[in-house]
């Protein structure tokens, strides 16, 4: 049974609108237009309020160059062409490329490390989540204080459980006593990517377990009982069942969580400040974008532009590959069918 | 009904699109309009400043409110963190916030927040009389010839030593680094400062190349002239400790607090800190060091080395609204009164060189004298507009440096590379 | 009971502990260093040691911070927004779920894009924008803004789970004579209890958790525990009150856990309530 089937037994009156509207070619109620836009409006205004217009004045700054001393004193830059992005991307310092030490010369290396992280942690989260959320799935004594007791990581503000795993992670910190070690955790660039890596994973494990676990509470015990006397085996079902039924809940957590960690700050800012290793190695997108805003806000803004399109990039092929289905958009495949 | 309701979202949509041009750029220009303003003005007015540490702030603005009833001063606390403070006086004076009268600036601020006209000159009316304080901090308050700011708080690097191991504290690198072998025999570690990549890191390759004679951008605030022979010199002199394990591991990632704690515990022979260590070391519950250690001018390569200066210049907003009152709290901040209260009951060191001589308080702070020392034969870090982006090139390369990844030869050409980058507008 | 079962209950609970334990163990340690002194804050001994209340004590000391102000601040502005957050959410969600109406995909991809920007370059224009309006130090500064970024998730996640549900009881409903708000109030919302009340915890918890913008927006009166949190300070420059940070982090989760068994009573009612699934 996959998610596919599930979309044809689609109650009869659903079947029965779709059908009609077949009939009538692709054509739409204005009623039921006017009625959505209506809906929809209030999160729109929203979002062009605190996001649309923070966008819009970024791209604009990010075509001006930044102010320069002229006499002692900061004048506007005007107008800088692409100069901005040629510094990013390009990692062009005026006529000579960036020098070590310079905000330009490690941002491809930035974005690695941004995509490691992202990679890593989401992959580590989306296992660990699964298998939380099937455990308080089950029917134990005290489910609803582990379910609390799952959320406290998530419940502390990050700024806290930074500072908490700095604590922990420092030189004489109770990580290298228990374990009896003698790791310098922010000084050493594997080290220093671990640390942050558990700390987020540590953190933010129980929001992808949250989603995954409402998905499976959708399912009834009735369609495994099912399958069981079908003969199908526990690792059967959980493929053919379970993970078809919540893969628009796992879906969603994950892309969030994707967004989030592109954009990761809080963490190793507060944990190595962006260092370790060669100095830059745990130093993600917004950390440059901070750095870079004391040198200048339209080269910032420029980075910040790119971040966006970075992320932009990449929630789309996610959604290109994970289905668009999935993630709430039109459903095509029901349309066609 | 309805259509009116998406008409007007709609609208309000649009009007977003307006403030685009107004707000973009960020920063002002050097906004001399303001500097001609307000200028007799008096009337209440807030003094802004990262969250009070220290018990004499309060105390301070408390007196100041007593006999100024008309003119009382409030207190805006920022965050704890010095970059939020940092970020949120650019935001304020961008604003052009009447709100913000009086602000500390940290003393590598004073530069960048100068040319971008945040600062109202001290001169004509509003000068102030810099008499008898510490030359470095009044430098230190200073952009292009003028007086910016007026200095409020200073503060030095001292060695540390554990005098029950050290009999004669070592004057030079070579001396330090030399007993070592009394470390080693010890089986505790030789020597740490603050290597951690962040500002401290700045500070402390900073102090290694004044040290050696050299020194990082050139008197015009933006011509690094850190690619020489004496910088070199200063900086493979951390570099080389760091390889030879003289500063352990573990250093490259000590802040203040990491390496306090270290001392405190008996774990370091030396260790480069500032004032504040002594009252904790010699206080503290939990330090096994109390009456073990004894300070000392931080080493040189031919006697006492050069601290970096730290503390906090205290400034006029060019959009303050009463800069008359303002001025006369700043003069009162610099008063032999608010000083010693400062250093009496903050522990913050005063900028005022009589008060480092009072017998009571030296008697409660035995590290005075050697505070003096320090800061007198104290380099301020580059005054430059561009502080953030010397700093960084500082910090980036230094760390290579000292971890080894580069040669320190290379890694003084790289920051002055990186300076002349940042210089021109990159 | 057989041994199948037993085994499958043993594992269960096997996985429970170790669920907990991964939970727990570090918020162990930060609850042990809120209790102990500050001058032993560096004491790695994995127990309890110089065991006190003064950390607490200094967390709701008013003359030195707005704690418990702030704590009162966060939850008060934690609610608005998961209401206002929630009731707009649903309006776009369930226009997502069940409407057909043009542009529907590319409205869905502009609300996702909302999340991409990054958050750190949002609070400088924001900040410029509401002191204009002179918005400094008020709620709405924190709130709208909070909406905003809880909006795109709420959207997604009530969308993913509109989609699961078994519309035709509203149809059944309205074919009895209920109007079409009273079958979605009325049946299904109830019948989505799970995933509005996960999405509700979801964003509480962003709005509770936000930093940045509070951090430049809001006044002593207004001020979050976020912002409260990282205006502690030691007694001395560089000394950080990390027991004091962690008490304060302890204190905080109080709240959250209190909510979330509260909101856990609501998840089984919607279970038990729906009777229809899958």
């Amino acid at each position: 049974m996959t998610r596919k089937e599930s979309g044809s037994t689609a109650p009869a009156p659903a079947r029965r609108r779709l059908s009609r509207r077949r009939a009538r070619g692709n054509s739409l109620d204005p009623h039921e237009t006017r009625r959505a836009l209506l809906l929809v409006a209030p999160a729109l205004a929203v979002l062009a309020l605190v996001i649309g217009y923070p966008v819009a004045r970024a791209i604009w700054m990010s075509f001006q160059a930044d102010q320069h001393v002229e006499n002692g004193f900061f004048v506007q830059g005007g107008f800088a062409g692409l100069d901005n992005y040629k510094h990013w991307l390009l990692q062009r310092c005026g006529d000579v490329a960036c020098p070590p030490g310079n905000t330009g010369s490690s941002f491809w290396e930035v974005v690695g490390i941004t995509l490691f992280f992202t990679v890593v942690t989401v992959t580590i989260e989306l296992v660990l989540g699964f298998w939380f959320a099937t455990i308080m799935n089950g029917k134990f004594r005290g489910r609803s204080l582990v379910r609390a007791a799952v959320l406290i990581p998530w419940a502390i503000p990050t700024a806290v459980t930074a500072k908490l795993w700095y604590f922990i992670f420092s030189y004489d910190g109770i990580a290298n006593t228990l374990f009896g070690a003698h790791v310098v955790w922010f000084g050493d660039k594997w080290a220093a990517r671990s640390a942050i890596i558990v700390s987020d994973v540590w953190k933010t494990t129980p929001f992808m377990a949250l989603l995954i676990l409402a998905g499976l509470q959708l399912i009834s015990e009735d369609v495994y009982e099912a399958a069981k006397v079908d003969g199908a085996s526990a690792w059967q079902r959980f493929w053919a069942i379970t993970v078809p039924l919540v893969k628009p809940a796992v879906v969603v957590a994950l892309l969030f969580r994707t967004l989030d960690v592109l954009r990761m700050f809080d963490l190793p800012y507060i944990m190595t400040g962006g260092g370790a290793g060669d100095g830059n190695d745990t130093t993600t997108l917004s950390i440059l974008v901070i750095n870079e805003s004391r040198n200048g806000f339209n080269s910032a803004a420029a980075l910040s532009t790119l971040t966006f399109l970075l992320v932009f990039g990449v929630a789309f092929l996610f959604v290109k590959f994970l289905g668009a289905n999935a993630t709430g958009a039109e459903p095509k495949v029901k349309a066609k069918r | 009904m309805r259509h009116a309701r998406i008409a007007a979202s709609v609208a309000a949509l649009s009007t977003l699109a307006l403030p685009l041009a107004a707000c973009g750029g960020g920063g002002g220009s050097s906004s001399n309009d303001a500097f001609a303003a307000h200028l007799k003005d008096r009337g209440p007015i807030t003094y802004v400043q990262g969250k009070v540490n220290d018990n004499a702030t309060h105390e301070v603005i408390a007196r100041w409110n007593a006999e100024h009833p008309d003119e009382k001063v409030t207190l805006k606390e920022q965050t704890a963190a010095a970059d939020q403070q940092h970020d949120d006086l650019v935001r304020n004076f961008d604003a052009k916030n009447a709100d913000y009268d009086v602000v500390s600036v940290d003393l590598v601020w004073t530069a960048e927040f100068a040319a971008k006209g945040y600062l109202q000159p001290l001169k004509g009316d509003l000068a102030i009389d810099t008499n008898g304080l510490l030359d470095s901090a009044v430098k230190g308050a200073q952009y292009n010839g003028t007086q910016y700011a007026a200095p409020m708080t200073s503060d030095g690097g001292m060695l540390y030593y554990r005098s029950d191991l050290v009999k004669t504290p070592p004057k030079t690198w070579d001396e330090l680094f030399a007993d070592c072998a009394i470390a080693k025999q010890a089986h505790i570690d030789c020597y740490a400062g603050q290597f951690n990549k962040y500002e401290g890191l700045t500070v402390n390759a900073s102090e290694a190349i004044n040290g050696a004679g050299g020194s990082i951008v050139g008197t015009d605030g933006k011509t690094p002239t850190v690619d020489s022979p004496e910088a070199t010199k200063g900086l493979e002199v951390l570099a080389k400790a760091y390889q030879d394990g003289d500063i352990p591991k573990q250093a490259i990632t000590y802040q203040e607090e990491e390496g306090r704690q270290s001392f405190e515990s008996g774990k370091l022979l030396f260790l480069r800190n500032w004032p504040y260590v002594y009252s904790l070391a010699s206080g503290e519950a939990s330090s096994k060091v109390k009456g073990k250690f004894d300070v000392a001018p931080l080493p040189g390569f031919d006697g006492v080395g050069a601290s970096t200066l730290g503390g906090h210049n205290a400034a006029i907003s060019a959009y303050s609204d009463h800069k008359a009152t303002a001025i006369d709290f700043l003069k009162y901040l610099e008063s032999e009164e608010a000083q010693s209260l400062f250093l009496g009951k903050g522990s913050l060191a005063p900028i005022r060189t009589e008060v480092y001589k009072d017998p009571a308080l030296v008697k409660k702070y035995p590290y005075l004298p050697t505070l003096l020392t320090s800061i007198e034969n104290a380099v301020p870090r580059p005054i430059t507009p561009f502080y953030q982006a010397v700093t960084k090139a500082v910090q980036d390369n230094a760390y290579a440096a000292i971890k080894g990844d580069k040669t320190s030869a290379q890694a003084v050409k790289d920051m002055a590379a990186a300076i002349k980058a940042a210089s021109s507008g990159q | 009971m057989t041994t199948t079962s037993r085994w499958r209950s043993a594992r269960t609970y096997l996985g429970v502990a170790l669920i907990v334990v991964w939970g727990l163990a570090p918020f162990y340690w930060m609850v042990v260093t809120a209790f102990r002194d500050l001058q032993f804050t560096f004491d790695p001994t994995p127990w309890p040691t110089h065991v006190t209340l003064d950390n607490f004590r200094t967390v709701f000391d008013t003359s030195r911070n707005h704690f418990g102000r702030s704590l009162l601040n966060s939850v008060f502005i934690g609610g608005v927004v998961t209401a206002i957050g929630l009731v707009v959410g649903v309006f776009t969600a369930y226009a997502m779920a069940r409407l057909r109406f043009p542009g529907k995909n590319a409205i869905l991809a502009v609300i996702l894009a909302a999340s991409m920007f990054p958050g750190v370059a949002l609070v400088t224009p924001l900040f410029q924008l509401f002191r204009n309006i002179g918005w400094y130090g008020s709620y709405q500064a924190m709130i709208i803004p909070d909406i905003s970024f809880v909006l795109p998730l709420t959207i997604y996640t009530l969308t993913a789970f509109f989609r699961e549900m078994p519309w035709e009881l509203e149809e059944a409903a309205r074919i009895d004579g209920a109007t079409k708000r009273q079958a979605f109030t009325k049946i299904m919302l109830p019948l989505a209890a799970p995933g509005v009340v996960t999405t509700a915890i979801l964003a509480f918890i962003a709005a509770w958790n936000e930093f940045l913008i509070a951090s430049q927006l809001s006044n002593d009166k207004s001020q979050p525990v976020t912002v409260a949190i990282a205006s502690f300070n030691g007694t001395q420059p560089h000394v950080e009150p990390y027991t004091a940070v962690m008490a304060a982090g302890t204190v905080v989760t109080i709240p959250l856990i209190l909510m979330v068994l509260a909101f856990q009573r609501r998840i089984v009612d919607g279970l038990t309530a729906g009777g229809v699934k899958g």
